[in-house]
């Protein structure tokens, strides 16, 4: 017996109706009437002092309205904004600016081009102060300071540390071999599709309603009321359609606060929607890890210990989304799919003069950080001993029966089965020919690799006692309404940016409800009217709001069982929930549905049951989820040119229970392009006087169709025992998981050459300069 | 015809640049508009006649988003202006949909999963209208090949390739 549209079916998603048609409703769409748009005039400089402003000629523009500057806000108290970290950033400088492409004055007018006008019109001088973008001089003496105003009188933010350190160290001192590494995850930018936006509005009672492209509606509903002294009650934030999210829509940017201070001043709507360049300079910032690590090993090929410390650079203020206790987010699921005896990571946060970054790329708080790591150093580890690196995975991976498995860094991982999933993907790719084809070539002189990365995930946050957002516990939320005639609608606290909510979610509770999916109707993202929630980031949504669902439609079977008792003239003891039916024990003929249910509890309702059948969950997840996969990369390398052709990649993933199997592949084929990305293509720099290099898809290279392969999935399902069905998170596995594979792809190829490393995005014009060297080409 | 192919418009903004009239036809019906010289093709369909299928996801003609057909052939509206589309027919996703049907390619989008947070959609499909009429059968490697000027950060291509492929069988080609 099944449902239609339940659990583990491939149901077209719902929400497509609206994108095929060219009918979402995105930021950009909304039109109010009397509406304008606000724009800013940006700094050349990465740090410099402002000594004049001067708006005359710009306010002479036609259709300009107003210049808004960091004075004007400093009067209401509103030039410094807090962040999610606990630090500060500027909405609008007051006297000095810290990055190149900073907002410095923002301009309103009657329309966009206008205001693009204005914001050049305005007149700023500046007296240019020296810079620092490199974290490592950051922090040497002599350093230009960042942020002066600090009591601190140092670019150091902050310093983290988890494990046990003697402890590591004596054990590195006595392992067979320590294999060291330093590795430079390079500053990417989310770069989804659409960019940040809103369109701020005030109605003739003041209250305000705020259209934005925002992951976390919720929460950013709260730290507006906080910063603004306007009463919560009086916030509407509504998050549209969101055309991609990926940890950019998390943060508060300026521009949000200057287009709500700017509707204000004016009495209009006010929209503001970053260009490319604007988002591409000033916000959705990841990554920037300096790591340097030690991993032991024993001569028969058992690791031992790991010691890793890391520069984090998070730019002139920590503005990243990690829970309030993790300022290098989650970054210690370091120690991988391996049992070490003892680790230790510590973490130092930087400022430089560069945008705030540290947000999240697709991945859940710094874990591909720390999986790309691993999962590199592992496939050293085989390179330096000799063994093949599948063969030193299975030997050492935690085993299936040591779940729940207590880590060393103070992690319990809920459940994993990984020989299964690397012996999967294997078989897959026929591992042991491409081996004998690689000898073969390896005698012709021509180099084909294979990597390996059998990466452990941890999402779902998180546990009430442990995590949090600015105090805001991350629990998650479901509030169901069955109306009479049986139809629902479901809110959650969540909210979607094409990760499918709208079907996966009306999937669970069809399979709960026993109604088919077509009669269940999702709403996500106004905070008027769905239950508080904290938000889709770090693939959380399964792992709490989807449970959340299933304990929220199991509350309305238990008053549903009551309702249907009476209607069919029993005890509610005498009913069991059987084929999606409330039926008599042993006489299935005698039988109530949840629509019969449903009308009753309206028309009908049994003596001394609330009419009505509506409940709201708020679920705080007893642990983490720990996804995980096995994934192998097979690459060519064209000796004259350095070019890398990925022939085949497989990627098996085990994210537990698969709730539409169609949309977790989806979600799976993205984020592998998201792993290639920063892999082989992706990165942002800045020369010495912190000019960004890349501050457009001309220089900042997002896969096409044409770079990105033919991928290849495959799957295990290991449940979360602890997740009311089983279900783990999948949308960010495999940008965790993939750069690793393709990397190890790579060195594999060119180890007889005695490469170890090579940092990424690996350019072919690094390959070649390699193989150029070593007399190859 | 589907209703949601003509423009809805919206309030009339005050013209403060040079303007030209212009005669366009879009989604099979005649207008005549005024428009100020420098306005971008993808700011009037989305600002002046409230057509938002149309998306913005650059500056610099590289993701493809805004992609219309302009006389049937592929164009970033953003690259292009709403005076050079005079005398000309344009094209946008919200002409795919014909008398309550779908195009071949907006059927093979949702049936094979092509899209995932919709923004990139209108454009891709648009050059895959544009791909189809030219070689209704085109192999995995012209379709990656005739994609490559729009930008997807979601979907990994994958399930796109194949969503062309479902509309060039559907349409009677397919390889």
């Amino acid at each position: 017996m099944t449902i239609h549209g339940g659990i583990g079916q491939s149901l077209q998603r719902k929400e497509d109706a609206r994108f095929i048609r060219g009918k979402g409703n995105y930021v950009d769409d909304i039109q109010l009437a009397g509406m304008l748009y606000l724009d800013f005039t940006r700094s050349p400089y990465a740090h410099a002092k402002i000594t004049a402003i001067r708006s005359e000629k710009a306010l002479k523009v036609p259709g300009v309205l107003a210049v808004i500057t960091g004075k004007d806000l400093d009067a209401a108290k509103l030039a410094w904004m807090p962040t999610l970290m606990s630090d500060t950033q500027m909405v609008l400088p007051i006297d000095t600016v810290k990055f190149q492409g900073q907002e410095v004055a923002g301009v309103v007018a009657e329309n966009r081009y206008a205001a693009a006008d204005g914001a050049a019109a305005v007149e700023i001088d500046y007296e240019p102060l020296p810079v620092v973008t490199d974290p490592v001089k950051a922090l040497q003496p002599d350093s230009p300071l960042v942020r002066p105003e600090k009591p601190k009188k140092s670019n150091h933010i902050w310093h983290w540390e988890v494990g046990d350190k003697a402890g590591t160290d004596a054990l590195l001192a006595k392992s067979d071999v320590v294999v060291h590494q330093d590795f430079y995850i390079p500053r990417i930018n989310v770069s989804s599709i659409e960019t940040c936006g809103c369109v701020a509005s005030f109605d003739p009672m003041g209250r305000l309603t705020m259209y934005m492209t925002t992951q976390a509606p919720h929460a950013i509903r709260t730290v507006f009321a906080l910063v603004s002294g306007l009463p919560e009650q009086s916030i509407r934030v509504i998050s549209p359609d969101i055309g991609g999210g990926f940890g950019g829509k998390v943060p508060v940017y300026p521009g949000y606060v200057v287009a709500i201070v700017a509707a204000l001043k004016t009495g209009h709507p006010v929209k503001w929607v970053e260009t490319r360049t604007n988002n591409l300079m000033s916000s959705s910032f990841a990554r920037d890890y300096h790591i340097s690590a030690d991993i032991g090993v024993t001569k028969d090929g058992k690791l031992t210990g790991l010691k890793v410390k890391t520069i984090a650079d998070h730019g002139y203020a920590d503005a990243a989304a990690n829970p309030s206790k993790f300022p290098a987010g989650l970054f210690h699921i370091i120690t991988g799919s391996y049992p070490f005896e003892k680790a230790f990571v510590e973490v130092d946060g930087v400022y430089t003069n560069k945008p705030p970054g540290g947000i999240a790329y697709r991945c859940s708080f710094r874990v591909t950080e720390a999986a790309y790591s691993i999962e590199r150093l592992v496939d050293e580890v085989a390179h330096k001993i000799g063994m093949d690196p599948a063969e030193l995975r299975l030997k050492n991976f935690i085993p299936p029966e040591a779940f729940p498995y207590h880590s060393a860094l103070g992690w319990t991982y809920d459940s994993g089965n990984y020989g299964g999933a690397l012996k999967l993907a294997m078989q897959m790719v026929d591992y042991p020919a491409l081996r004998r084809e690689q000898a073969e070539k390896r005698k012709k002189g021509e180099f084909m690799g294979i990597g390996i990365s059998s990466f452990t995930e941890i999402v779902g946050a998180g546990p009430a006692h442990t995590f949090d957002i600015l105090g805001l516990k991350m629990f998650e939320s479901c509030e169901i309404r069955i109306h009479p005639t049986g139809k629902v609608m479901a809110r959650f606290g969540t909210k979607n940016q094409g990760q499918g909510h709208e079907t996966t979610y009306a999937q669970i509770l069809a399979t709960e409800l026993g109604i088919p999916a077509e009669n269940i109707s999702i709403e996500e993202g106004d905070t008027d009217t769905a239950p508080y929630g904290l938000g889709t980031y770090a693939s959380r949504s399964t792992p709490t709001a989807g449970a959340a669902a299933v304990v929220a439609a199991r509350k309305i079977r238990d008053k549903a069982q009551k309702i249907a008792a009476h209607l069919l003239e029993v005890s509610p003891e005498d009913l069991e929930w059987k084929d999606y039916k409330f039926q008599v024990k042993g006489v299935p003929e005698k039988s109530k549905t949840m629509a019969d249910v449903a009308f009753a509890a309206y028309t009908n309702p049994a003596p001394g049951v609330e009419a009505g059948l509506e409940a709201v969950d708020y679920y705080d997840p007893p642990n983490m989820t720990y996804p995980f996969g096995s994934y192998i990369c097979v690459v060519d390398i064209d000796k004259g040119t350095g070019a890398i052709h990925i022939r085949r990649f497989v990627a098996v993933d085990d994210c537990g229970t698969v709730i539409n199997p169609m949309i977790v592949e989806g979600q799976i084929h993205g984020g592998l392009t998201m792993g290639l990305a920063p892999a082989m293509y992706e990165q942002i720099t800045y020369d010495e006087g912190g000019n960004i290099r890349g501050s457009s898809f001309l220089d900042y290279l997002v896969p096409t169709s044409v770079e990105t392969p033919h991928w290849e999935t495959g799957r295990t399902v290991t449940p979360s025992p602890h997740h009311p069905i089983g279900a783990k998170g999948v949308g960010e596995s495999a940008t965790v998981g993939a750069p690793a594979a393709i990397v190890n792809a790579i060195v594999d190829a060119l180890s007889p050459l005695g490469v170890t490393n090579i940092d990424i995005p690996v350019y072919p014009w690094k390959v070649w300069q390699i193989l150029h060297d070593k007399g190859q080409t | 015809m589907a209703s949601t192919a003509i423009p809805r418009l919206t309030s009339p903004l005050p013209i403060r640049g040079a303007t030209h009239k212009i005669h366009v036809t879009i989604n099979d019906v005649p207008f005549d508009f005024m428009v100020e010289d420098r306005t971008l093709l993808v700011h009037f369909l989305r600002d002046a006649l409230g057509m938002t299928g149309t998306h913005i996801g650059c500056d610099t003609t590289h993701c493809g988003a805004c992609t219309v057909l302009l006389d049937d052939v592929p164009v970033k509206s953003c690259t292009v202006l709403a005076v050079q589309a005079d005398g000309r027919k344009v094209r946008t996703v919200e002409g795919l949909e014909s008398g309550g049907k779908l195009h071949p390619v907006q059927e093979g989008f949702t049936t094979e999963h092509g899209l995932h947070c919709g923004y990139c959609t209108p454009g891709m499909m648009m050059t895959s209208v544009a791909l189809l009429a030219k070689n209704p059968n085109p192999t995995e490697e012209e379709i990656r090949r005739a994609i490559s000027g729009n930008l997807c950060r979601c979907t990994g291509y994958v399930n796109i390739v194949k969503a062309i492929q479902h509309a060039a069988k559907a349409s009677g080609g397919g390889k």
